[in-house]
């Protein structure tokens, strides 16, 4: 039976490992933001042995390139974007303690056994709900690589933020169950 | 010959790519009631109601629908007795959407291809320019979102494969797609033409009112067989499984070459954007 979990960053392995595929999870706390060019930043910062911009371990990455702020307001519209494009640095990002990844769309394999490893969670906000998403984000500001535009790394305070449990740290997939159960048979 | 200002053109351009980001048209707002009324899976339900909560506060509060606020895709249709004064057309096209994305606090979503340097003011636009009869210039403001756009493909079967292989590749690209495109997303099909205008035809098809059917019933036939079979898939809303993965499915379609069979498949998140304009 899906439940709702409150959770604030940063996180425990307890806090993930009782989060079961089609679980609701209400984020709050600080969660940073991190995009295509960001994760290519952060992992040749690693291959150079540089220091990260943030310390990852226990805390929650969102793919999402958020539009500006008009003047008065915390940030534009900020859904999550496509996360199959950070596939190739999350196993290098997860091995560092990061404990959860919030996008939409399928994970890779090496993912999905990244986080059954290292006890991590991916979890899905909805896909082009942008404006509502924001209303949920209560401040902002870049931390890293400003030049990147909206790619830049963002350092968001939430609260009760959305998601649902797409992948566990048992290796299961949502996505996947969800089309076993309702796939049908067109009649021709 | 009827004269039109190029700074006309920009003004038009500029107000298009504000409002397609912000204003939800009435189609895709009724699809997506009929949505949250006909998808019977709870988890479905509940994302359309997101979505239609979502039209709201982007409408009342001046916030991107979406924050991928597109590549900016421009048809223009120039009427044959329009002459343009006073600059260059693709210029005022592409001025309209620097100042739209900037005063319209729109994300600017375009790079350098390699070095992936932000162009800064989301030109260049893509634009396709038509002359039709008439002396009316018509500008379609069409901003693409880039997680939808990456799930489109393009095919070129063999005259063999006919009706059934276009159709299989059509749900093969939905089902590949899954989740990723922002379901329940819109399927524009061109059929026929070439290699690019085939895509072009996908493309095109989007602009048509939601959900309308194709004119011809032959293709309308194809079209409502094509809804029914990808909605079949159970990818439904934001992909957590359902009914409703496609809110249609949009076919044009066009004479090809003797030794081909090129279909396309364009797809489109439900933050279906587009704004029309004419001068």
């Amino acid at each position: 039976m899906a439940k709702t979990v409150k959770l604030t960053s940063p996180l425990t392995d307890q806090d993930v490992l009782q989060l079961n595929i089609g679980d609701t999870v209400l984020v709050s706390g600080v969660i940073y933001t991190a995009r295509d060019a960001a994760h290519k930043r952060l992992v040749d910062l690693l291959a150079k042995g540089e220091p990260l911009p943030m310390d990852l371990a226990g805390q929650i990455m969102y793919y999402v390139g958020p539009s500006p702020a008009r003047p008065g307001r915390v940030i534009g519209a900020a859904g999550p974007t496509t996360s199959y494009r950070m596939d190739s640095y999350a196993p290098t990002l997860i091995k560092m303690g990061l404990k959860a990844m919030i996008g939409k769309g399928k994970r890779a394999v090496e993912v999905i056994d990244a986080m059954k490893a290292y006890k991590a969670v991916y979890l899905g906000a909805t896909g082009g709900a942008g404006a509502l998403i924001s209303q949920r984000i209560k401040a902002a500001e870049v931390i890293a690589f400003p030049e990147l535009g909206p790619e830049a790394v963002h350092r968001l305070e939430v609260e009760d933020f959305p998601a649902i449990v797409i992948n566990d740290c048992q290796g299961r997939d949502l996505y996947e169950q969800g089309v076993r159960e309702y796939r049908r048979t067109a009649a021709r | 010959m009827r004269q039109i200002e190029a700074a006309q053109v920009t003004q038009a351009v500029k107000a298009a790519a504000i409002a397609a980001n912000y204003e939800p048209g009435a189609d895709l707002l009724a699809a997506l009631a009929r949505g949250a009324e006909t998808e019977r899976i709870p988890s479905g339900k509940e994302i359309f109601r997101q979505l239609l909560e979502n039209a709201r506060i982007a409408k009342e509060e001046r916030i991107p629908m979406c924050q991928d606020c597109g590549l900016a895709v421009v048809f223009a249709e120039v009427g044959q007795d329009v002459r343009l004064v006073g600059g260059d057309f693709d210029q005022a096209i592409n001025e309209g959407i620097r100042q739209g994305y900037g005063e319209g606090f729109l994300r600017k979503s375009l790079c350098h291809p390699l070095t992936r340097a932000n162009t800064g003011d989301n030109t260049p636009a893509v634009i396709h320019t038509e002359i039709v009869p008439g002396d009316r210039l018509k500008l379609t403001v069409v901003p693409k979102g880039g997680g939808s756009e990456n799930m489109s493909r393009l095919y070129m079967l063999k005259p063999a494969d006919g009706l059934a292989g276009i159709k299989e590749k059509v749900v093969t690209a939905v089902q590949e797609a899954g989740p990723n495109p922002c379901p329940p997303i819109i399927v524009g099909v061109g059929i026929g033409g070439n290699f690019e205008r085939a895509a072009l035809l996908a493309k095109k098809s989007l602009l048509r009112e939601l959900g309308q059917a194709n004119p011809d019933p032959e293709v309308a036939v194809i079209e409502r067989q094509l809804l029914e079979e990808v909605n079949c898939l159970g990818i439904g809303p934001s992909g957590l499984g359902g009914r409703i993965t496609a809110m249609a499915v949009h076919v044009l379609m066009q004479p090809c070459h003797i030794a081909s069979l090129p279909v396309a498949v364009n797809i489109q998140c439900h933050a279906s954007r587009h704004q029309e304009v004419i001068l």
